[in-house]
């Protein structure tokens, strides 16, 4: 995963109230807001980091403020990813929500890549694994249910390979 | 001692023990009441009974006549009579005769010596008459007897001290042992009040009980059915029965009749009263105040007679239902306010705008002690005001180590679909400014 230190963050970011380390805005209009910029925050880096994948402990990136010594509580952070999901129609990828996806494409966006790629590099009627497909980093999860969405359409078929996670890809595209 | 032996010099008089300086030893409980000087004391008969005493003082005390010579050589010794001996004493009868004459006084003595008190000086001679008559009468020697008689050792009332002491100060020695039983006896007096005003005050208690049982049983009976049963008589039934209110009334209790409907009497009295009182505190206090803070100032001013918590909640409450300027308010939170009717919410937010978007507090925001501070009123009301402009979406807060602080509330002017953009009106920008002075 990469981490560019060029990515601006907005001066937002300093704003002590939207800092948020300890609470949530108790007034739900001004909560709502601040979730919803946190979510574009977040939407807006991992795209720009190509991060796909958000773990609730881990050091990310914008969950930490050094400027102004602080760190988002764990009740703001599985706030703001669960708004995430709820953006993206995903969910937590374990039992215990730590791992968030991050859909800054949303699903049938993916499928359309898919489908753009596959016709931008003439794989129409060909075969390949699922690994094969490297889009931007693309987690693997997340592949695969671009990958059905777009067997929905008819326009590719899975099927299992000789082991059991070996999947390939059809394209009738 | 019982009755006084007779071990008389000359028939009469018994010898008077006196101190070194002459003041006369008083017996137990004996007061020194009157002093004429110049006073000889002589026998009217032939041939006299006695021998005269002549040029002395004249001491008169509750139990004795005591007679000292006033300067040495002196024939005679002190000597004393005791009042109890005295049978009779003759009225004074005012002539041409005595009115050249010195002042004098006869008196008989077991019924059969007649003896003439001479006073030669210038002293209250009638005023001595007039107390010589009072202890002759007053019989304090019998007293003495009586209690003597008791076979108890020594306890003596609260007549102790007064045994002790002359009239004049004079101090009578008793010896370490008397003053020891002194104290003593004092002691078991004190007990002794003391046990009986125990007595009274369980008395009073159960009189008190008895009271309030009653109050309580009139109290049930203005709570039950106003309609008597007996028919005729309805006008009386009432007018005792708002008797009987205004009773209770001004004994302090609740009229439970009339809570439902305008508020008892004493409880719209009091709400007018705390209505015109509640001006100037409300004044000094920008135009709110809590109640806790109206019922320390009220109870103050008023000194005694003081209300409860719950009279000064309910006086308060009937504010609505007179026209009066002040209110009653509940925040949120729950605290609850007197203020102006006048007082305007705006007027206070608007203030907060000015606080909070100025350039310093931008950026650090203000805890409910600056707002108190600046705001001029109470730290608890400052920090409702800004719960209310929170609540209004002007501020919004952060938890820090040092408290909750309030900030103007920027989130209206950040744009979600361009986070980056500022524009370069709204204080969103003014922020920014601030806080870029201070960055490295």
């Amino acid at each position: 995963m990469q981490k560019l230190a060029d990515f601006k963050l907005p001066q937002f970011f300093n704003y002590p109230p939207c800092n948020a380390s300890r609470i949530l805005q108790p007034v739900r209009d001004t909560r709502e807001k601040q979730i919803h910029l946190w979510k574009e925050l977040i939407l807006d880096y991992c795209k720009s980091q190509k991060v796909f994948l958000i773990g609730i402990e881990e050091d990310f990136h914008l969950f930490s403020n050094s400027a102004i010594d602080r760190s988002l509580s764990h009740e703001a952070r599985e706030t703001f990813l669960s708004a995430i999901l709820g953006e993206g129609h995903a969910e937590w990828l374990d039992k215990g929500h730590r791992k968030c996806p991050v859909l800054w494409h949303r699903i049938q966006d993916w499928a359309y890549i898919i489908i753009l790629f596959v016709r931008e590099n003439g794989l129409e009627d060909s075969v390949m694994t699922v690994e094969e497909i490297q889009l931007e980093g693309i987690d693997r999860t997340i592949l695969m249910r671009a990958l059905k969405l777009v067997e929905n359409k008819g326009k590719l078929a899975l099927f299992k390979g000789t082991s059991a996670d070996d999947e390939g890809v059809k394209f009738s595209v | 001692m019982a009755s006084e032996s007779r071990i008389e010099s000359d028939g009469l008089f018994n010898a008077a023990e006196v101190t070194t300086s002459g003041r006369p030893v008083l017996r137990r409980n004996e007061v020194e009441c009157f002093l004429l000087s110049s006073v000889d004391l002589d026998s009217e008969d032939d041939p006299p009974r006695f021998a005269s005493l002549r040029s002395g003082n004249l001491i008169l005390t509750t139990h004795r006549l005591i007679w000292i010579p006033s300067s040495q050589p002196n024939a005679s010794l002190p000597s004393s009579l005791p009042l109890s001996s005295i049978t009779h004493i003759f009225s004074h009868k005012k002539s041409i005769k005595s009115m050249f004459h010195s002042p004098r006084i006869r008196f008989q003595v077991d019924s059969v010596v007649v003896v003439t008190v001479v006073f030669r000086g210038k002293g209250d001679f009638d005023g001595f008459l007039a107390k010589l008559w009072e202890c002759w009468r007053g019989r304090a020697w019998e007293e003495d007897e009586k209690s003597e008689s008791e076979a108890s050792s020594g306890s003596g009332g609260g007549t102790v001290a007064q045994g002790l002491y002359g009239n004049d100060g004079t101090v009578r020695m008793v010896g370490l042992a008397g003053i020891l039983r002194k104290e003593q006896e004092q002691w078991e007096s004190t007990d002794k009040s003391l046990q009986d005003a125990f007595q009274d005050l369980n008395a009073l208690m159960s009189k008190a009980k008895e009271m309030v049982s009653l109050a309580e049983k009139m109290r049930q009976k203005l709570l039950s059915a106003p309609s008597s049963q007996n028919g005729g008589g309805d006008d009386e039934e009432m007018g005792s029965k708002e008797e009987m209110q205004q009773w209770m009334l001004s004994v302090g209790i609740i009229s439970p009749v009339t809570k439902e409907s305008a508020g008892a009497l004493y409880h719209q009295e009091l709400s007018r009263q705390l209505a015109d009182f509640v001006r100037i505190p409300l004044e000094q206090a920008g135009g709110m105040i809590s109640l806790t803070d109206m019922y320390y100032h009220f109870n103050r001013a008023r000194g005694t007679e003081l209300i409860s918590p719950d009279d000064l909640w309910q006086a308060c409450n009937l504010w609505e239902k007179f026209d009066v300027p002040v209110m009653l308010r509940k925040f949120d939170s729950g605290v609850k306010v007197i203020q102006n009717k006048s007082h305007s919410d705006e007027e206070v937010m608007s203030r907060i705008r000015t606080l909070v978007t100025k350039t310093e507090t931008l950026r650090t925001g203000v805890t409910a002690s600056d707002a108190a501070l600046t705001l001029k009123i109470a730290p608890a009301m400052a920090k409702e005001h800004l719960l209310s402009a929170e609540t209004k979406g002007l501020l919004c807060r952060d938890m820090s180590p040092d408290g909750l602080r309030f900030y103007f509330n920027l989130f209206p002017e950040i744009d979600p679909t361009d986070l980056h953009l500022v524009k370069d009106f709204g204080t969103y920008g003014e922020w920014v400014k601030a806080t870029s002075l201070l960055s490295v």
